[in-house]
């Protein structure tokens, strides 16, 4: 047990450890990590939800939307590194390459059937009343859809930021995997305390998420406290 | 912790060797004479045991999520605090996860750690497709089971899990691909598995065939066995095929 008591006092010296020669400090590894991830996630919400939102409005397109998901679930994460490693090289472009195509099809996938599935009789009441196609969907799909759209983006940024420390093993230096890789300079505690950072980030992600997407959410569509666990995977398209 | 390259040497080392390692020498994109050579001694048992791990994880993670989704249809209160943690499981990172686990006593560097570790990602996708599935069967159906005088253990058995065999078996699928996966990463905790040649790779000065190899067989299988998942389903509910 002592093992996880020393990987406490690691993260509480900052990741420094005595007698050693510096090392990046914790705190810069946190923050590069999330630098990563958050560039991934930003790119990926910049080309995934105006597609996938744009084909559930004009409700075209389900099979590309709902089998992208599907072979986007099949792609081992390492393996997407290592093949982007062959072509790219050891980089941030490819790390980031990586995490565009992780990111994208759930995002495209929860979109879609989020704005596709509103109901059509709300859609046609709207239009009666003289609401153009983009009223429409600025007042009524995008609120509407977005609890499932923000599962997609949940889901994409759990993946993410995964993907981000799983870099470090194909020789991308620069997140807190970093210290995962290389238990010769951290030992057994350090590597531990990087593990629970990285376990640690990942749900705090997932809350900030979740707290986002609550503040979003229209008043009439909130369920009184029992919505915000469910959300992890996109079981919901895959039952649709 | 970081067990790289112990399956033996996998490339000619670059710079040595005769005439007929050329193409590995100057790390092309991909050589297909390393292909034939390292298919057998290499790519192969790391498929097999890549296999191997999934099978037993699924199976495992299959048994406990769907005793835990039973119970808990019978017993509403039990379903909180089980999607609680298994999403709290779900969401931590696979890296983090192998490493915190394996100081554990009775552990260490294991094909059981990384059992471990895979089983608990699909807990919270099985269980939550098959209470899903079961909660789905419409109460009508329930009523005729028990007015043809079926008690509830045989209305289970014979109506109501039947009728949540397509959710069960999305369960399945998704869970099959994480864990196909995410034992990639495991190999840093068991050395085996197709994690193996991409880690050996990497090392090896990034030689580029190995790494295209390998990685095409991962998601390869991942793709093969969600078709397999397709195609089990279809024939254990043919009555879906008619709409």
């Amino acid at each position: 047990m002592h093992n996880f008591l020393d990987a406490f006092k690691f993260i509480g010296h900052n990741g420094q450890i005595r007698g050693e020669p510096r090392l990046p400090t914790l705190v810069h590894l946190t923050l590069e990590t999330l630098k990563i991830a958050g560039i991934g996630i930003g790119l990926a919400l910049v080309i995934a939800i105006p597609i996938g939102v744009w084909l559930g409005h004009i409700h075209r397109g389900s099979f590309v939307a709902i089998n992208l998901g599907n072979i986007w679930r099949a792609l081992p994460s390492l393996a997407v590194l290592a093949i982007g490693v062959a072509f790219l090289g050891i980089g941030l472009g490819n790390v980031e390459l990586a995490l565009i195509v992780l990111a994208v099809p759930p995002m495209i996938t929860n979109a879609y059937v989020a704005i596709d599935g509103v109901d059509r009789d709300v859609v046609d009441a709207a239009r009666g009343m003289g609401l153009t196609g983009w009223e429409i969907l600025r007042q009524l799909e995008l609120p509407l859809g977005i609890p499932l759209i923000f599962a997609g983006i949940r889901t994409a940024a759990l993946f993410v930021v995964s993907t981000t420390t799983i870099a470090a093993l194909t020789g991308y230096s620069g997140s807190l995997g970093d210290i995962i890789n290389n238990e010769t300079s951290y030992h057994l505690s350090g590597v531990l305390g990087a593990a629970i950072c990285i376990a640690a980030l990942a749900l705090v992600v997932e809350f900030a998420l979740a707290g986002v997407q609550r503040l979003l959410t229209p008043k009439g569509l909130k369920v009184s406290g029992r919505e915000e666990v469910s959300a992890l995977v996109p079981v919901v398209s895959e039952l649709a | 912790m970081i067990a790289l390259a112990a399956g033996g040497p996998v490339i000619p080392t670059f710079g040595g060797g005769g005439s007929s390692f050329t193409c590995e020498r100057a790390n092309r994109l991909f050589c297909s004479s390393w292909l034939s050579r390292n298919w057998g001694p290499v790519l192969w048992p790391a498929l097999r045991q890549h296999i191997v791990l999934t099978l037993i994880a699924v199976t495992i993670g299959f048994v406990i999520s769907t005793t835990l989704a039973l119970i808990a249809y019978r017993r509403r209160w039990l379903e909180r605090p089980v999607l609680i943690i298994t999403s709290i499981l779900y969401t931590i990172p696979s890296l983090a996860l192998f490493e915190l686990l394996e100081p554990v006593p009775g552990l260490g560097l294991s094909r059981t750690t990384a059992e471990v570790a895979l089983v608990s990602y699909t807990l919270l996708i099985m269980f939550r497709n098959t209470l899903t599935g079961l909660r789905e069967v419409p109460d009508e159906v329930r009523d005729a089971a028990a007015g043809m005088g079926m008690g509830p253990l045989r209305s289970l058995l014979r109506v109501e899990l039947p009728l949540a065999v397509p959710a069960i078996i999305a369960g399945v699928r998704i869970a099959t691909v994480t864990v196909i996966s995410l034992a990639t990463v495991a190999s840093l905790i068991d050395n085996e598995g197709l994690g193996v040649p991409i880690l050996t790779a990497i090392s090896n000065e990034v030689f580029k065939t190995e790494l295209i190899a390998a990685g095409a067989l991962a998601v390869g299988l991942a793709l093969t066995a969600d078709g397999l998942l397709v195609i089990i389903q279809r024939l254990l509910t043919p009555w879906t095929r008619a709409a």
